[in-house]
């Protein structure tokens, strides 16, 4: 049989029985639509998470005080005092493919500038710390290592700051108060927006570690070091060097430091999305499959309706594998537009969602192929057996039947 | 010359569990190019079975057949069907045509399953002209439940003669239908028999048998006698005779 007659045949077939056909195509149309929708939805969540891991920064390795393993107690994290400055700067100096380090001071405090006050996100930093976290300066400059090493009154603040305190005005080169100590504005940062815990990261005043150590805090240990690795493929590496290390300079029984990478971020941001999707998968496969047997009854149905059909067919001379590849081409053709109506589904479902909800979506490309190739590999496969006894069927038998 | 039909010694035996029908039992035969056959006989003697070896819908289960020379008793379910498509028309009691398909759709269908392309275009010339020689080029996008019977059966002819077969085989093809319309089916096999198409058409009746050239009678799967038709019917002619006896009742 030539190539092209048996869509011909197809078609014809399934347009004279339009309702039968659609309602067979039900079961694929609803199974493809709810993947294809659950997938949109996942996957733009798990894009909107990684989005938020990735504006944490660049390659970033992060040294926490205290363990997770300390004897079950997570209360010390990152408030434990063994972190020191010279802990970060071994790192930098000892540790491979490391390209910046800033050791960090956090506090929440009231400040006072132009009058009003607020109360902020003080964050002892190095200069590098705009760079480790792919953050530009909008206006000014950051401060410098001479700023660190004289302790200076310097600071670089928050869009988030700059609304509450500076109202129509330009903080560069004003003047905020800290604990009573007058910091000099240097420099305004960019607006990042919310964190993946919901946070305003444009509420904040960096100033130089060493001043906040010294001058806010008046502390000598630092609550965590931030570390950027030259590359992707590095981060692995710069992780172990430093547990290393850090157990080397730290001669405790039990480690009492953490070190977290990005990745491992990123893992545990978008397990739960993942864990989601392989749920869905799974319920949308089953109503795939069950689609599948909704097209193999029909098939039966229909071979058996046409047997006489079958009988002509053979009597002129079709042979059997013309009979087979007809009836596999009826059953794939009603997949495959099942398949092709439940993508169109799924993405208006999704998109819809995305409207009533606000939860971004996506559809991946891969996935609409996935679908494609599954709707028709549904057809094959649940459409051979019934071609397959269209085709043994005896032309004298099938045309004495009634 | 040669014969389109070499049957040797031909037998069928159907196994159906305990005992074995025979339902063929030694039949030697030949039909040569440009016959015109009528087979006859009771209802069970053989006919359709015999049919169906002719037309390697099915395989003898002894003797040999030559079919244009070439030994079809031996071939395999796709061969035969190559063979079907290649050499044989059938026709059918029951027309058996697709239901809600054009009589040029049915007509076409053959034509799916050859073995060399021929485009849609060249296909609708073919059919049509099948249908112009059976007389009914004017119904080609009708659809059999808006046909009469003598028209389906047209239709089926015109089918069975798409692929220019050089055998063209009928099971009854008069047995739905009426007597006038039987003669017109009679009159279309013997223009397309004038033209040269061998034909072997089984009937069980002696008025459509008389229209043929040559009568073979089967009992029990046997030839029982095989003669030529003595005083062979015109179907032209009788078709006259008929309208002009139907005239003189209505103007009686
Ligand atoms: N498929 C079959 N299985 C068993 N017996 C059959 C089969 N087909 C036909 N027969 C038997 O073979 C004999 C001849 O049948 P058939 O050729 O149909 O006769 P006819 O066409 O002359 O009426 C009958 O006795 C019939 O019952
Ligand atoms: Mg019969």
């Amino acid at each position: 049989m030539k190539f092209f007659a048996p869509f011909r045949l197809a078609g014809r077939a399934l347009r004279r029985n339009k309702m039968r056909s659609l309602l067979t195509m039900l079961g694929v149309i609803i199974g493809v639509g709810s993947v294809i929708a659950s997938v949109s939805i996942t996957t733009g969540a798990s894009k909107q998470v990684e989005d938020k891991v990735a504006s944490l920064g660049q390659n970033i390795v992060t040294v926490f005080s205290g363990s997770f393993s300390s004897g079950g107690s997570r209360s010390g994290w990152g408030n434990a005092p063994t972190l020191t400055v010279d802990d970060a700067i071994a790192i930098k100096n000892e540790v491979a493919n490391v390209v910046a380090v800033s050791p960090e001071v956090r506090d929440r405090m009231q400040i006072l500038a132009n009058g009003l006050n607020w109360n902020t996100a003080i964050q002892g930093e190095s200069p590098d710390y705009p760079q480790i976290r792919d953050w530009d300066i909008a206006d000014g400059a950051m401060f410098t290592d001479a700023d660190v090493r004289s302790i200076a009154k310097v600071a670089v603040i928050g869009k988030t700051v700059v609304d509450q305190l500076f109202i129509n005005e330009d903080p560069v080169g004003q003047t905020l108060i800290v604990r009573n100590i007058p910091f000099k504005i240097v420099g305004v940062l960019e607006s990042k927006g919310f964190n993946l815990f919901g946070q305003d990261q444009d509420d904040v005043v960096i100033i130089p570690y060493t001043s906040h150590m010294r001058r806010i805090a008046k502390r000598t240990f630092v609550s965590s070091i931030m570390v950027q690795a030259a590359s992707k493929d590095s981060i692995t590496q710069v992780q172990e060097d430093i547990n290393t290390l850090m157990r080397d300079r730290h001669k405790s029984a039990e480690p009492d430091f953490t070190v977290r990478t990005q990745l491992e971020l990123m893992a545990m941001a978008t397990s739960t999305t993942r864990i989601m999707s392989v749920l869905l998968a799974a319920i949308a496969s089953v109503s795939l499959i069950v689609g599948g047997i909704g097209i193999m009854n029909i098939m039966l149905v229909s071979v058996t309706e046409r047997t006489r059909e079958i009988g002509i067919r053979m009597a002129v001379g079709a042979r059997g594998r013309d009979i087979l590849i007809q009836f596999l081409i009826e059953a794939v053709t009603l997949s495959a537009a099942g398949g092709i109506m439940g993508i169109a589904l799924g993405m208006t479902a999704a998109k819809i969602t995305s409207q009533i909800t606000g939860w971004p979506t996506l559809t991946p490309f891969t996935w609409i192929g996935i679908a494609c190739i599954s709707s028709a590999a549904i057809g094959i496969v649940s459409g051979f057996y019934p071609a397959w006894k269209a085709s043994r069927l005896d032309p004298i038998e099938a045309l004495r039947y009634e | 010359m040669n014969a389109v039909i070499k049957l040797s010694d031909i037998h069928k035996t159907y196994r159906t569990g305990e005992v074995d029908v025979h339902a063929v039992r030694g039949v030697t035969l030949d039909i040569a190019p440009g016959e015109f056959v009528a087979i006859m006989g009771s209802s069970g003697s053989g006919k359709s079975t015999l049919m169906n070896m002719i037309g390697c819908l099915d395989r003898p289960t002894g003797g040999s057949y030559f079919l244009d020379g070439l030994d079809v008793s031996t071939l395999d379910r796709d061969q035969r069907a190559k063979i079907r498509n290649d050499k044989i028309g059938f026709v059918f009691q029951g027309f058996n045509l697709l239901s809600r398909t054009t009589a040029l759709e049915n007509v076409e269908m053959p034509m799916l399953y050859n073995s060399q392309r021929i485009s849609p275009g060249e296909q609708k010339i073919r059919s049509t002209r099948s249908l112009e020689l059976v007389g009914l080029a004017d119904r080609a996008n009708h659809k059999p439940n808006q046909l009469s019977g003598g028209q389906q059966q047209r239709v089926a002819i015109a089918r069975a003669l798409v692929n220019q077969p050089s055998l063209l085989l009928a099971d009854e093809p008069t047995g739905n239908l009426d007597s006038q319309t039987s003669i017109e089916i009679m009159g279309v096999f013997q223009k397309l028999n004038d033209a040269g198409i061998t034909i072997v058409m089984v009937t069980h009746e002696l008025d459509v048998a008389r229209y043929t050239k040559r009568m073979i009678i089967l009992r029990d799967g046997k030839i029982l006698t095989d003669e030529i038709v003595p005083a062979r019917l015109n179907a032209e002619a009788e078709l006259k005779k008929l309208r002009l006896a139907q005239e003189a009742v209505k103007l009686a």
